[in-house]
């Protein structure tokens, strides 16, 4: 086992070179390949294959004012192409997004909900969440509780839902924590799912989904949701009542102010977290590759010996992008868990007690 | 900055992706597991206190046993004691009436023989009384045959008859 995650790690920054590779030209941009990466795009460029481009195109869906819907595949706009009057944008406000030429010969954004690179992954990944726990679930529909443990696959998720419920939410939640299991189990995996799949620097994986500010932004919101409809009255009377000397909530309310804003702080913590974490740490793998080819042209000794080094950083990033991955799932669900828990002090918890 | 700036087509995606992955997950992916995993740990749990208590009853059957033995070998003891007891007394008992009866028999014999000597004595006795009574009359006869010596014995047995008399009269004074 040690062998091959050895190997896997020396494979892995070799093929995220890959994909690095084809935008070899004579001094690389680096900071347009590693953009290029970690911002969204209409189609899935797999990588380059001697001549061959492989590039899957991905359908496009808009609804401009003017024309109503449209849809079609982004092989149409490939190349800076126009069709049916929208292009994708070169430069300006819009830049890289798909603009609509009105007859007058202004541009002007329309609701875009292309399925994009980035849309596609996190539906694959999605998918992949969903059939990876059904799966589990499957084992013990078919089981009773007296039959032995799970092995293999299932029983190392077993494993991981086994130590979030014990180790993060029945202690973070309290006695009702299990309404918010599946939620906050939900987000862990959805996250770990994301994450592990960033990583992976080919074909399925290699998106940069976690590291998206639009996708931390509805875990955020549905962590927000969570939080806030759930609350207690205790939790409410703590944010507009607090338990502070009078002058500092009347005639002024500066506590509840405070507080008030602290509702939408903690996800908003949340969301940036998770997404400058993924974020950078994609951005630093992309970095480490491009300084091979940013010291191609410094003859074969600076350039074989920086690879070496690059190659040496990458499995060890890779490594650590490998603990950010688990750890910024955990955390966002333990956080998510804090703040559930911290909404639900004083709740009267009988009925949903069951047993600790 | 581009990056910092959600996408409104990305983030209608992200919602309906992450609802429907929630819906399902937490309608038929969670809950069965969390529940079997709640369910084996009772399992277990209740598992563990049968064990434990299998384990209590051995301990009970155990001890119970060592009592009966304790009971068994006390009760032995018990009986080797009082048969010791018993033989010991029947011994004593027969030894004393061997010796009763003993005693007895000597005892009687010695009655026996105390009689017999005395009817021998008595009988020789009276032998050497008729020996003597038939030696005097032959002693007597042959003495007196003459009339002087059986008048001087005459004489002879008053004054002793006489000198009795005189005594017991003098004792009698």
């Amino acid at each position: 086992m040690r062998l091959i995650s050895i190997l896997i790690c020396i494979i892995l920054p070799l093929l995220a070179a890959a994909p690095a590779s084809a935008q070899e030209e004579k001094s690389p941009d680096v900071k347009k390949i590693v953009m290029e990466h970690l911002s969204d795009s209409y189609w899935w460029h797999i990588g380059t294959f001697g001549e061959k481009n492989v590039t899957v195109y991905l359908p496009v869906i808009l609804h401009s004012g003017n024309s109503g819907w449209h849809c079609f595949s982004s092989r149409h706009l490939a190349g800076g192409a126009s069709f049916e009057g929208f292009s994708i944008a070169a430069e300006g406000k819009y830049e890289g997004k798909i603009v609509e030429t009105l007859p007058d010969g202004s541009q002007s954004r329309p609701l875009d909900i292309s399925v994009t690179k980035t849309t596609t992954g996190l539906l694959m990944n999605s998918a992949i969440t969903v059939i990876v726990i059904l799966c589990a679930a499957g084992w013990y529909r078919k089981r009773k509780a007296t039959d032995a443990a799970p092995k293999g696959f299932t029983g190392m998720i077993e494993a991981v839902v086994g130590y979030l419920v014990d180790d993060i939410i029945r202690p973070c939640v309290g006695p009702g924590w299990r309404k918010f299991a599946p939620f906050l189990l939900t987000v862990f995996f959805f996250i770990l799912v994301n994450n592990l799949m960033g990583l992976i620097p080919f074909f399925p994986g290699g998106i940069n989904v976690t590291g998206n500010i639009a996708v931390t932004f509805v875990l955020a919101f549905a962590a927000l949701l969570v939080i806030n409809i759930s609350g207690s009255r205790e939790y409410w009377k703590d944010i507009f009542w607090p338990d502070v000397p009078v002058w500092l909530k009347v005639p002024v309310p500066i506590i509840p102010l405070i507080e008030f804003v602290g509702i939408f702080t903690r996800p908003f913590a949340l969301m940036i977290r998770l997404f400058a974490n993924m974020m950078a740490g994609h951005a630093v793998i992309l970095c480490l590759v491009c300084v091979i080819f940013v010291t191609a042209g410094m003859g074969a000794v600076v350039n074989s010996s920086m690879t070496a080094v690059s190659v040496l950083f990458n499995i060890f990033m890779n490594c650590l992008e490998l603990l950010v991955a688990f750890l910024q799932a955990y955390v966002f669900t333990m956080l998510t868990a804090v703040f559930i828990g911290m909404s639900q002090e004083g709740k009267e918890v009988a009925k949903t007690y069951e047993r600790q | 900055m581009g990056l910092l700036q959600p996408e409104p087509g990305l983030l209608i995606w992200m919602s309906i992706a992450f609802l429907i992955v929630f819906i399902l997950l937490a309608k038929f992916g969670f809950p069965v597991i969390v529940k079997a995993l709640d369910e084996r740990k009772e399992h277990i749990d209740s598992s563990l206190e049968a064990a434990a208590r299998a384990q209590q009853k051995v301990e009970n059957l155990q001890a119970e046993m060592d009592g009966i033995r304790a009971d068994a070998e006390r009760q032995k003891a018990e009986i080797l004691r009082s048969a010791a007891e018993t033989r010991e007394k029947i011994i004593s008992e027969a030894r004393a009436r061997a010796e009763e009866q003993g005693e007895r028999i000597i005892a009687a014999a010695k009655a026996n023989a105390e009689t017999e000597r005395e009817a021998i004595l008595r009988d020789a006795r009276h032998q050497v009384a008729l020996l003597s009574i038939a030696i005097s009359e032959k002693l007597l006869r042959s003495k007196l045959e003459d009339e002087k010596s059986q008048a001087s014995l005459a004489e002879r047995l008053l004054e002793e008859m006489d000198r009795d008399r005189m005594k017991e009269s003098h004792r009698e004074a």
